[in-house]
């Protein structure tokens, strides 16, 4: 920090820093960072939106998921025999094989939890004709339940970390320095959201679930077994936010926490309100426009707004443009 | 004929009749320390506050989520600008003016009302779900201040907030705490019940069951929505000023997100709607874990569990609300088909056909 | 099990018998090997009581569980030790779980004082709790020793029943100091606190004793995981050393990712950080980390730590042997014939004897008048004694 900038802070004890020089200086850095984070937001992003869009459903339980997809991670690596703590020496191609594992049980638990709930919490409101808050409710109690459930499994405090994938620079953009795993989570976002776009707008499911999503009644009446789009739509939600999990627990080692799924989720939701809900161009970008925010406003601000941030982004978006940036919905996407 | 249409059947005075000698016993329970029900690892009349500390929200809460139909998540906001005011105006922590204790408790509520309009103006456009991660983002944003603003010192928090200038706390021990708090809570449910049963009230419920429907009937939807979201935000500030001079310490660590579901689910579990059925999922909430400390562990997990159940299979929770519209309901039902008011035995979260 | 403490206390007995004179001589390098004239639960097996029980009152199941139950591990042993010898006088150790919550406290210790049995009180452990609820102690006379709360200003609330197991923040702030620039000899120090009041307090005096050299400072919350933004400006600014005040699961994944961003400067912690957590969660980060902490090193009392491993089944953590310690005075008391609450809070005024960690003798605030404060280090993937730095 400039020194006067410094000296001004410290006389006036003010609590909030405007720290423009940090901002400028930390600007690159604070962007591969902040895209790395945006790719996860927005893998997480999908599942919300994917069950807005054929269900007007904020599933509110998604949050957790997507932690449970940490917990099967670190299980994972801990069931190849991997220990917390000091970091193994592996070959790339066993890195690749054992994360690739990591991945199929992260997803495979994820989308088993996005379906279950569907079944034991969802599905039963529906046959009721439920209105649309008690869903809501019981979404928190789901999120309530599976939280609870996993601290009296795995405790209080986070699984200690194990980490297979080694960051290493590769190369600089404008001084800031740029890893293997960086570009890793960037390019993994983007290539899973584009074979969810694939599967949403080119497959026979995916015109099933853009015809729920558009009028569920008409859609039935042609022949769409809805039960089974509603299925697909949170399997396929669940199965990124397993993804999700993996890319995360590449990034921070130490995320499998019982409690970890709350505030990621909300983030996740800012950014598909964000970039638009029920729209799956919106969620991505939404995700990499909040990572890069909440990056840029903490060096702005100071670390203690980084959450603040995103929840400021979130009312801004929800009260002045609730259609987000790109603002079309999921049934109105090109047919 | 069940409980409830023989208990509107009863008159005024018999009911009163009835509920009185409740009352009385309700005050005495610290004092009786009946064996069964005592808890063991916490003082008895402390635990007994904190049920009442727990009514209290409920009914508050039940005004805005039970009565309106706007579901706040964020709810614990509300208690904790309360709690912060007879914190900053008490303690000796503060550099503010000390006022005395008393005059703190209408000056949270005011200052909570003011923060509930603020709140409600831009959000109370927003219906359903987009209103609920609204406010629980408010709420999260409340307590991250308290947390990033110096002047209101975080986790360091206030001290000895209540006392006079003497150092002395406004009541010696729980018990008396517990009488204050019930005292205030039967105030606040003659309010409430009167308010319930004026034009607020009907407007309030035509808003509950469809908002459009309100509007098209000529309910200014938008005005009643903020009377219930203030009323319910200057209760909620009340009890933050009560539980702030009770404990004599404020800081940011009980204000989380946690403690906004529980609020709502001691409303919901016990009824949104029904004055009764909150003040029992209070009881519910607050009372059962510190009884059954064996079960504490694992009372979150059976509240989310509750939750999902009660939703499926009795939406309206353990007592559903009543669909009071008249304004002399017993009168005319008397009149009309010669006993009490019928029960729909439905609420806010159960209408038929209510899809999306 | 029985048998493990049994040795134990033979072992000591004969250890105390040899008298005082007996001194340092073993110690290897400069840590203290366990006192032999150190204060010990089990006393000379003829004591005599009856319906005393004393308290320990804190986090047993809440967050930051672990802390908790290190100090009532600490406690359990003491008493099992005591009653083990001293067969005419069994104290009862009733627990009481505050979850660590300011809101909890009072309630539950409003029912420990209300429990006219106990006579002595082992908490609260944290220094929100202690807040809000040291007055009622205060006002019962019920004496209450906290082997963990360190922040300076609890002791200023003129509550008589107020003792402190260890040295405060104002103890441990100007040691660490010294410890980045004279030891580390750093000129460049950056200071990353957390939101809780054990965090903010430490920093505080931490970066008044650094003075100019505090050159950055930034805040992270509790819970939080991804530190890349507080990294990204602690590796513009490159500085020689960085003070985390704040507790091990933030610290962990900090250290690792300032490791990750090839930031080269020595990693410091204070006692909240000093746990072996700290070096799974931090990685390869560990490796150059330092911590300072107002405890004694526990790796050098051989049968405390084994008794503790057979006795609790776990090894002794940090504030186990504070717990421990203060446990044994408390127990001292009751040994010396003491029956009420007034007696043995005049008792503790007025102690004045070695124990496992430190000399106990307390000043008229309550506080500790010899708190020595170590530093560790990092070797191995083990936390080893680093030399005493005050």
């Amino acid at each position: 920090m400039h020194p006067a900038i410094t000296a001004a802070l410290t006389q006036t004890d003010s609590w909030i820093q405007f720290d423009v020089h940090g901002l400028a200086s930390q600007f690159w850095n604070n962007t591969v960072d902040g895209l790395a984070q945006g790719g996860i937001y927005a893998l997480i992003a999908l599942g919300y939106t994917l069950v807005y869009g054929v269900l007007k459903l904020i599933n509110f339980a998604h949050s957790e998921v997507f932690i449970v997809g940490t917990f099967a991670t670190w299980l994972t690596f801990y069931a190849l025999g991997f220990r917390p703590g000091a970091d193994p020496h592996l070959s790339t191609i066993e890195v690749i094989g054992f994360l690739l594992l990591a991945g199929i049980a992260a997803m495979a638990a994820s989308g088993l939890v996005a379906v279950g709930l569907e079944r034991v919490a969802y599905r039963p409101l529906r046959n009721r004709n439920a209105p649309r808050l008690v869903f809501l409710i019981t979404a928190i109690g789901a999120s309530f339940a599976i939280q609870q459930a996993l601290k009296l499994i795995f405790g209080l405090n986070q699984q200690p970390q194990i980490r297979l994938l080694q960051p290493q620079p590769l190369f600089r953009i404008f001084g800031a320095v740029v890893t293997n795993r960086d570009i890793i989570l960037f390019v993994a976002a983007v290539l899973l959201w584009f074979l969810a776009d694939y599967f949403v707008n080119k497959t026979r499911l995916g015109r099933g679930i853009r015809a729920v999503a558009q009028d569920p009644d008409t859609a039935t009446l042609m022949g769409v077994n809805k039960e089974r789009v509603i299925v697909v739509t949170f399997l396929v939600g669940g199965l990124l936010a397993g993804a999700a999990a993996l890319f995360y627990m590449m990034k921070i080692p130490q995320g499998a926490i019982y409690n970890g799924g709350f505030l990621l989720g909300i983030k996740a939701f800012t950014a598909a309100v964000l970039g638009g809900i029920g729209n799956l161009r919106g969620a991505l970008l939404g995700g990499f426009v909040l990572g890069l925010v909440e990056n840029y406003g903490q060096s702005l601000f100071g670390g203690e707004w980084k959450d603040i941030v995103a929840f400021v982004v979130l009312i801004i978006v929800l009260m002045f443009r609730p259609t987000g940036i790109l603002g079309e919905s999921l049934g109105k996407a090109r047919v | 004929m069940n409980i409830r249409e023989r208990w509107n059947n009863l008159s005024r005075p018999a009911q009163w009749a009835f509920l009185i000698p409740v009352v009385v016993l309700v005050y005495f329970l610290p004092v009786l320390n009946p064996p069964i029900l005592a808890t063991s690892g916490t003082d008895f009349p402390s635990a007994m506050f904190d049920v009442a500390r727990y009514a209290l929200v409920a009914v508050g809460l039940n005004v805005v989520v039970g009565q309106a139909g706007l579901l706040d998540l964020g709810y614990v906001g509300f208690f904790a600008v309360g709690a912060y005011v007879a914190a900053l105006f008490t303690s000796p922590n503060s550099s503010l003016h000390k006022l005395p204790y008393l005059w703190t408790l209408p000056l949270a509520m005011v200052v909570t009302m003011i923060f509930g309009i603020i709140l409600g103006t831009p959000t109370l456009r927003l219906r359903g779900d987009y209103l609920a991660i609204v406010t629980l983002g408010f709420g999260e944003i409340i307590r991250l201040l308290a947390d990033n603003v110096t002047p209101l010192r975080g986790q360091s928090g206030f001290e000895r907030v209540g006392t006079n200038n003497a150092g002395q706390p406004f009541f010696e021990n729980a018990t008396q705490w517990y009488w204050f708090t019930v005292t205030i809570i039967v105030i606040v449910l003659l309010l409430v019940g009167n308010l319930e049963r004026s034009r607020v009230g009907r407007a309030w419920v035509a808003i509950r069951e469809d908002e459009d429907v309100a509007e098209i009937m000529g309910v200014s939807t938008y005005k009643f929505k903020i009377w219930a979201f203030v009323i319910g935000a200057a209760i909620g500030g009340l009890s933050g000023a009560l539980y702030a001079g009770r404990l004599g310490f404020v800081n940011n660590q009980s204000f989380d997100v946690v403690t906004s579901m529980l609020f709502l689910a001691a409303v919901v579990l016990g009824g949104a709607g029904n004055k009764v059925g909150v003040l029992l999922g209070a009881v519910v909430v607050a009372y059962l874990p510190l009884r059954f400390v064996q079960i504490a562990d694992y009372n979150y997990l059976i509240f989310g569990i509750a939750l999902i159940v009660l939703m499926i299979f009795r939406p309206q929770g353990l007592l559903g609300a009543r669909q009071r519209l008249l304004a002399k309901g017993r009168q005319a039902y008397q009149h009309l088909i010669g006993r009490g008011e019928q029960v729909s035995g439905e609420s806010a979260l159960a209408e038929p056909g209510g899809n999306q | 099990m029985l048998a493990a403490v049994a040795s134990l206390v033979l072992g000591a007995c004969a250890a105390r018998d040899e008298g005082s004179s007996s001194g340092n001589t073993n110690s290897s390098a400069a840590a203290p090997s366990q006192a032999a004239n150190a204060a010990n639960p089990a006393g000379d097996g003829k004591a005599v009581c009856s319906g005393v029980s004393l308290a320990y009152a804190g986090t047993i199941n809440g967050s930051s569980a672990a802390l908790g139950q290190n100090i009532l591990r600490g406690a359990d042993l003491a008493v099992k030790q005591h009653n083990q010898a001293n067969p005419g006088c069994q104290v009862t150790l009733k627990q009481f779980d505050t979850e660590g919550k300011p809101d909890k406290a009072p309630g539950i210790v409003t029912q420990v004082i209300s429990e006219a049995d106990i006579i002595g009180v082992v908490g609260l452990p944290f220094s929100g709790e202690s807040k809000a609820a040291g007055n009622l102690f205060n006002q019962a006379g019920l004496v209450t020793v906290t082997p963990s709360a360190t922040n300076p200003a609890l002791a200023d609330n003129g509550w008589k029943t107020f003792f402190r197991g260890m040295g405060n923040d104002a103890v441990q702030g100007p040691a660490a100091a010294k410890f980045l620039t004279d030891t580390l000899k750093a000129n460049k120090v950056c200071v990353i606190e957390d939101d809780s009041e054990y965090g903010t307090g430490l920093a505080a005096q931490v970066t008044q004793a650094l003075g100019s050299k505090a050159s950055c400072t930034d805040k992270v919350k509790t819970g939080q995981t991804d530190f890349s933004a507080v990294v990204n400006k602690i590796s513009t600014e490159s500085p020689d050393a960085v003070f985390y005040s704040g507790y091990y699961p933030e610290a962990g994944p900090f250290a690792q990712q300032l490791n990750d961003k090839g930031v080269t400067a020595k990693f410091v912690g204070p006692d909240g950080v000093k746990d072996p957590e700290f070096v799974k969660g931090a990685g390869a980060g560990a490796n150059n980390a330092f911590f300072t902490c107002p405890c004694v090193p526990e790796d050098n009392f051989k049968d405390f730590t084994a008794a503790f491993k057979a006795t609790e089944g776990a090894d002794p953590g940090t504030y186990s042997p504070e717990g421990y310690d203060v446990t044994t005075i408390l127990l001292k008391g009751i040994d010396s014939g003491i029956k009420d609450r007034a007696g043995l809070l005049n008792f503790v005024k007025n102690y004045d004897g070695q124990g496992l960690t430190k000399h106990f003798k307390w000043d008229a605030k309550g506080e500790l008048s010899d708190t020595p404060v170590w530093s560790y280090r990092v070797e191995n993937g083990k936390i080893v004694n680093n030399g005493q730095i005050s």
